[in-house]
């Protein structure tokens, strides 16, 4: 079973008087492990895709499982449970709060999810050393660097040990330097198991991945396995893994 | 468990939403401030007015019945002219009726005279000269502070003393003692044998220690042939005191020759009488004005409404972002309804705070004491008014698409 199975889904917006049809009719299989990214220009849908499978949004018709559960006729409270049960989001921006230091910020979904204090800490703690920021857990996000931002939203993400991570431009507001790092720390995680899909526009960034999936005018115009995988950490492309489907 | 550290989580971020915008706060609670000190000034005069009015109806006596000529209160001029006619209570029509009844303690003529009075070179108006006999003491439960009060021999023998009242006899005797002193109602001479206790004014209108008491007949000598007489009886005890009503109802109508099936020709007045009369009028003040300090209140809870609506816009993102990480509606909800109540509950704590020295002040005018009561009932309605006004901002968050909210800058 496929950790996630996007089945005919359509996603339309109405604009006025007019319908626009953000995606079309899109199939899509996504096995637990996989290390996806998904590309495409603006406006070409990729946006809503990763929405619907962030749970963010729920698609206009088509059906969406997201690990055995149907999701996409899901009420806006059964989603935020899924949101932080199985989705760990990495953004552009990082989306810390900004009055609360790193530690609070990663431990708040886990606040969400009922975690008491003490476990909570503790399991904040080790996601904040795992993302190297272990000496920085008392800081507030304007007290650090982008870098070390977006490695906090990592660690939030991680921190409820979700399904998926799912990762919105996560290097645009960095310079390539620290981009490079956080590919690094992606990276790192896939080899841990973890499941992590990259929406982003730069070819560099994507090739990280193991998988591309390219989306043109709300459809998938190709999805093909990394020939080329950029490997960071060496600096050294390593031929792909065997082509998915 | 959940709901717990949710709602921990929901006053950490109050207090830092409020903290963060300490002045917009500030201004914004104050409304909440202006109307809680309004409503809990008020709430406490009208509570105040109460029990200043209670302690002065006390003075009629729960177990004494006022038999009148006409009910204490008329309330319409068609009521006035069905009973303007009534014929007078004579003193014969007390003596029968006190001889009639089973059920009464004591049974007292009340007559009232408005004359000044005067010893050597001082001299006082404002006073009423009251015709009444020795059962008086026990109808009105006359307390004396020296002396002793008319004896039944001098009220049957119709002697010229005076028990006076406390104002009559401070402003009469400045160093000297009353006892003994003849003093002079118009131009009748009185011995003084008491001095009542001070009792205060009766609803802040008369005071009843401008009183001289005299016996009836003394009344009817110097002053007046027909004095307007009431009768006051009082009932052998309170539980009684219905049945005891009933009586000196038949009682009168006999005395008084009503035939069967005619309306009476007198009035049983009681405590009773005054207390609901007061409680509907003060029904109305309270109401009015309670509805009125309200509305300062009111206008406080929108002021607070609208610095929600701009700490909701100006946090769409972090409500975007604490959606995408898994809060409920429930909890979005919860965090915005804190900060709103915890604004207003701060409003509530000052409010008090500045209202509790200023009963002090009103206590001069009014028996007014802010109790625990009203404190914690102002700390509730500050609490409400919170979680009202915050309600539609909060919701507004709650119901936030993650989407959009996260796409807010």
């Amino acid at each position: 079973m496929p950790l996630i199975r996007l089945h005919q889904i359509s996603r339309r917006y109405q604009m006025g008087g007019e319908t626009i049809h953000a995606l079309r009719e899109v199939s899509l299989n996504i096995e637990r492990g996989e290390y996806v990214a998904i590309m495409g220009p603006s406006g070409s849908g990729k946006s809503t895709l990763m929405n619907l499978i962030g749970c963010l949004d729920t698609p206009s018709s088509g059906q969406y499982d997201l690990n055995g559960v149907d999701v996409s006729q899901m009420d806006d409270n059964q989603l935020a449970d899924v949101r932080n049960r199985e989705i760990g989001f990495v953004f552009q921006t990082f989306n810390l709060l900004p009055r609360s230091h790193a530690l609070h910020n990663v431990e708040l979904p886990l606040i969400y999810a009922g975690v008491a204090t003490v476990e909570r800490r503790q399991i904040a703690l080790a996601a904040l050393a795992q993302v190297g920021l272990a000496d920085r857990v008392h800081h507030k996000p304007n007290e650090m660097s982008g870098g070390q931002r977006q490695r906090v939203a990592i660690a939030r993400a991680l921190v409820t040990n979700p399904s998926i991570i799912l990762a919105d431009e996560p290097t645009g507001n960095l310079d390539s330097k620290t981009g490079a790092e956080i590919m690094d720390v992606l990276e790192a995680l896939s080899e841990k198991g973890n499941t992590i899909i990259v929406v982003t526009h730069e070819e560099d960034v994507a090739r990280h991945a193991r998988r591309i999936i390219r989306i043109r005018d709300g459809l998938i115009a190709s999805d093909e396995a990394v020939e080329d995988r950029i490997r960071p950490a060496s600096k050294q492309p390593v031929a792909a893994d065997a082509p998915r489907s | 468990m959940k709901v717990a550290s949710e709602l921990v989580e929901g006053v950490r971020i109050a207090g830092g939403a409020i903290r963060g915008n300490k002045m917009r706060s500030g201004l914004a609670t104050l409304g909440i401030v202006i109307g809680i000190v309004t409503v809990t000034l008020m709430g406490t005069a009208i509570t105040g007015l109460n029990s200043a009015f209670l302690r002065s109806i006390s003075s009629l006596g729960t177990d004494v019945l006022h038999v009148s000529r006409f009910s204490w209160f008329i309330n319409s001029h068609k009521e006035w002219l069905k009973v303007q006619n009534r014929q007078e209570i004579t003193i014969a029509q007390v003596k029968a009726l006190e001889e009639q009844l089973t059920l009464a303690r004591a049974v007292a003529p009340y007559t009232e005279w408005n004359t000044p009075v005067r010893y050597k070179n001082r001299s006082s108006r404002r006073v009423s000269a009251v015709g009444t006999t020795e059962k008086f003491q026990f109808t009105a439960g006359v307390n004396l502070a020296q002396g002793r009060f008319l004896l039944d021999t001098e009220v049957s023998g119709g002697r010229p003393v005076c028990v006076i009242g406390s104002g009559v006899a401070s402003n009469l005797f400045l160093l000297e003692s009353p006892l003994g002193k003849t003093i002079r109602l118009g131009e009748y001479p009185f011995e003084v044998v008491g001095v009542v206790e001070p009792q205060g004014n009766f609803l802040g209108q008369f005071s009843l220690d401008n009183q001289v008491f005299i016996p009836i007949q003394q009344m009817l000598a110097c002053f007046t042939r027909q004095p307007f007489t009431s009768i006051q009886v009082k009932a052998i005890s309170v539980e009684k005191l219905k049945d005891c009503e009933e009586e000196v109802r038949g009682a009168m109508r006999k005395i008084r020759r009503v035939p069967p099936g005619a309306d009476d020709d007198f009035s049983i007045n009681q405590q009773e009488n005054f207390i609901s009369t007061f409680n509907r009028v003060a029904g109305t003040i309270a109401a009015v004005g309670l509805f009125i300090t309200g509305l300062s209140l009111f206008v406080g809870g929108i002021g607070i409404m609208n610095i929600m609506f701009v700490s909701v816009a100006e946090r769409t993102r972090e409500i975007g972002i604490r959606k995408a990480i898994g809060a409920r509606r429930r909890t979005i909800l919860m965090q915005f309804l804190i900060e709103s109540a915890g604004i207003c509950l701060i409003g509530g704590l000052v409010g008090l705070a500045i209202a509790y020295p200023l009963t002090f002040v009103m206590n001069h005018f009014l028996p007014a004491q802010m109790s625990l009561t009203a404190a914690g009932a102002a700390l509730s309605v500050a609490l409400i008014t919170g979680v009202v006004s915050g309600f539609l901002p909060a919701w507004r968050a709650a119901r936030m698409n993650p989407v959009d909210a996260l796409r807010n800058e």
